[in-house]
């Protein structure tokens, strides 16, 4: 079991997310930054599909009422055992009682907290992935349980960190590909959106990231379709609109590109005021 | 009996193919996703999601499209072979609207708009009779055919923050219930004070794509009654099965 001391701003639980239930209108929720969680999963030899803790913006503390090892990835939010700084992307012996707690921002947005063997708290629809009305919680609060497997934990900390590439948190390029609605574009508006820098609006959540520099839009509304964590959707009064991983699943705004798999990672470690452009490929 | 020609397939990111009929909200269009949703479901493997829309269905695949021309061509042999046959029997549902100006807060605004007395907006939106295309944007929330042209009013520029759980709305050619509490650029118009969605069910709607509803006007004193039947769970949607 894990205590929670303090839960920060957000802290959630999420996994790869709930597939299969979006013929109901049901999101896919799952990590934001997909690279992160992987890599923090596989520092333990856990399942990709294991459940993680997601901490955005840093401040939260949990206490581990039992023994395991841990990881942590993605952002850094100066991490501490026991009020000693510990490194990311290490594994982590953990004792009864170690408390784990997370400061100011290094860098990055969104920090993932792997567990030998995965976070267990409650599956609703095939996924344990926190999503308002579908998991009895939305978000992490002071004093929560958060049941985890014992895993007997003699050996003593090295701290020797897995190198990994940071790139793709502080890059600006997004790469991405064509919408379905590209094409109705004016050829203005084409080359406006791959050259200019955007910069992004305080609403920006799991949900999705406004931005704040709006196009002259000239496209009609289209007939509700699909959308996908990572299409970028022109709204009628010209803001564009990056959807994330808890966005709804059909839409009625133009899509005019999608990010790629590894944009929606990057873009998973930016907020408010951080500059982006898109990278269009073909 | 074949169905006419071939949609268009369009890559939509890494992972999907968007397959997209004629740009217009009809039975026809309806009946040809059902059938090719079924189909795709059944003979391709490695998929995540199929997601459709009025005019579309979206095939979201597991892992990155290696070869998109390749499982393009799949998907056109699978669509070359349907045929016509309805088999699955689909529900009429009566949805109780509390169409009040405590919980209509648009129409007002649909009335000046469409140059429309508020009792008629009442009484052309609950005359019809409206098809489930499909469930989107929320869980649960049903996407309807069937909205009366004169009921057509375009979107919210700016969607609002707090659309209430139940609200029943017109968006465009469009008119849905709110689900959940949600943001939405679609204007209010009722509530409805039934359960849409229960995510404790395995199968957690109990409208689904192809059935048809019906809503009944109710008084606020109704829309409180059915409210605590659902609380104590002694409520049950009533149906009329078709043919």
């Amino acid at each position: 079991m894990i205590k929670v001391l303090k839960a920060g701003i957000l802290t959630t639980i999420q996994d790869q997310g709930r597939f299969g239930f979006a013929a109901f209108g049901v999101p896919v929720s799952g990590v934001m930054d997909n690279k992160a969680a992987n890599l923090a999963n596989s520092i333990l030899n856990n399942k990709l599909e294991e459940a993680l803790i997601e901490i955005t913006f840093g401040y939260a503390e949990f206490q581990f009422l039992i023994s395991t090892e841990i990881a942590i990835c993605g952002a850094d939010f100066t991490p501490e055992l026991n009020h000693v700084k510990i490194p990311l992307n290490t594994k982590i012996y953990i004792q009864k009682n170690d408390v784990i707690s997370f400061g100011k921002t290094k860098y990055g947005v969104r920090a993932y907290l792997a567990v030998k063997s995965g976070i267990k708290s409650e599956k609703v629809l095939k996924s344990r992935s926190f999503y308002k009305n579908i998991t009895s919680k939305y978000q992490l609060r002071k004093g929560d349980i958060i049941p985890i497997k014992t895993f007997s934990s003699i050996n003593t900390n090295t701290f020797t960190s897995v190198k990994i590439n940071l790139d793709y948190i502080k890059k600006e390029k997004l790469t991405c590909f064509k919408g379905p609605e590209f094409d109705l574009l004016s050829e203005q508006n084409k080359q406006l959106i791959c050259k200019q820098k955007f910069t992004i609006s305080k609403e920006n959540s799991r949900m999705g990231y406004r931005l704040n520099e709006p196009l002259n839009n000239t496209i009609p509304q289209i007939l509700t379709s699909a959308v996908l964590p990572g299409t970028v959707q022109l709204t009628p009064s010209g803001v564009l609109i990056i959807l994330m991983k808890d966005c709804q699943v059909t839409g009625g705004y133009p899509r005019v590109l999608q990010l790629s798999e590894q944009a929606i990672c990057s873009l998973a470690q930016k907020s408010t005021n951080d500059i982006i452009q898109f990278n269009l490929i073909n | 009996m074949k169905l006419s020609k071939q949609p268009s397939y369009k890559s939509f990111g890494e992972k999907a193919i968007l397959v997209e009929w004629e740009a217009i909200i009809s039975q026809e269009n309806l009946t040809k996703i059902l059938s090719f949703k079924d189909q795709v479901s059944k003979q391709i493997t490695g998929i995540s999601e199929l997601i459709i829309g009025y005019n579309s269905l979206t095939i979201l695949y597991k892992n990155v499209i290696e070869d998109l021309s390749n499982e393009i061509d799949n998907l056109k042999e699978i669509y070359e072979s349907l045929t016509n046959n309805k088999t699955t029997k689909k529900c009429t549902w009566e949805i109780p609207v509390c169409y009040d100006k405590e919980f209509g807060i648009d129409l007002e605004f649909i009335a000046k708009r469409n140059n429309l007395s508020i009792s008629t907006i009442i009484e052309l939106h609950a005359r019809s009779l409206y098809t489930v295309f499909f469930i989107g944007f929320l869980p649960g929330f049903p996407y309807l055919s069937g909205l009366d042209e004169a009921l057509y009013v375009d979107r919210k520029a700016a969607p609002e923050l707090n659309i209430k759980k139940g609200a029943v709305a017109i968006g465009g050619k469009q008119t849905g219930i709110y689900t959940t509490n949600s943001p939405g650029g679609w204007h209010v118009i009722g509530n409805s004070p039934l359960k849409f969605f229960d995510a404790s069910k395995e199968s957690p709607c109990f409208i689904n794509a192809g059935d048809q509803i019906k809503f009944i006007a109710i008084s606020k004193e109704e829309h409180q009654a059915i409210l605590l039947e659902i609380e104590s769970g002694n409520f049950k949607p009533k149906t009329i099965v078709n043919d």
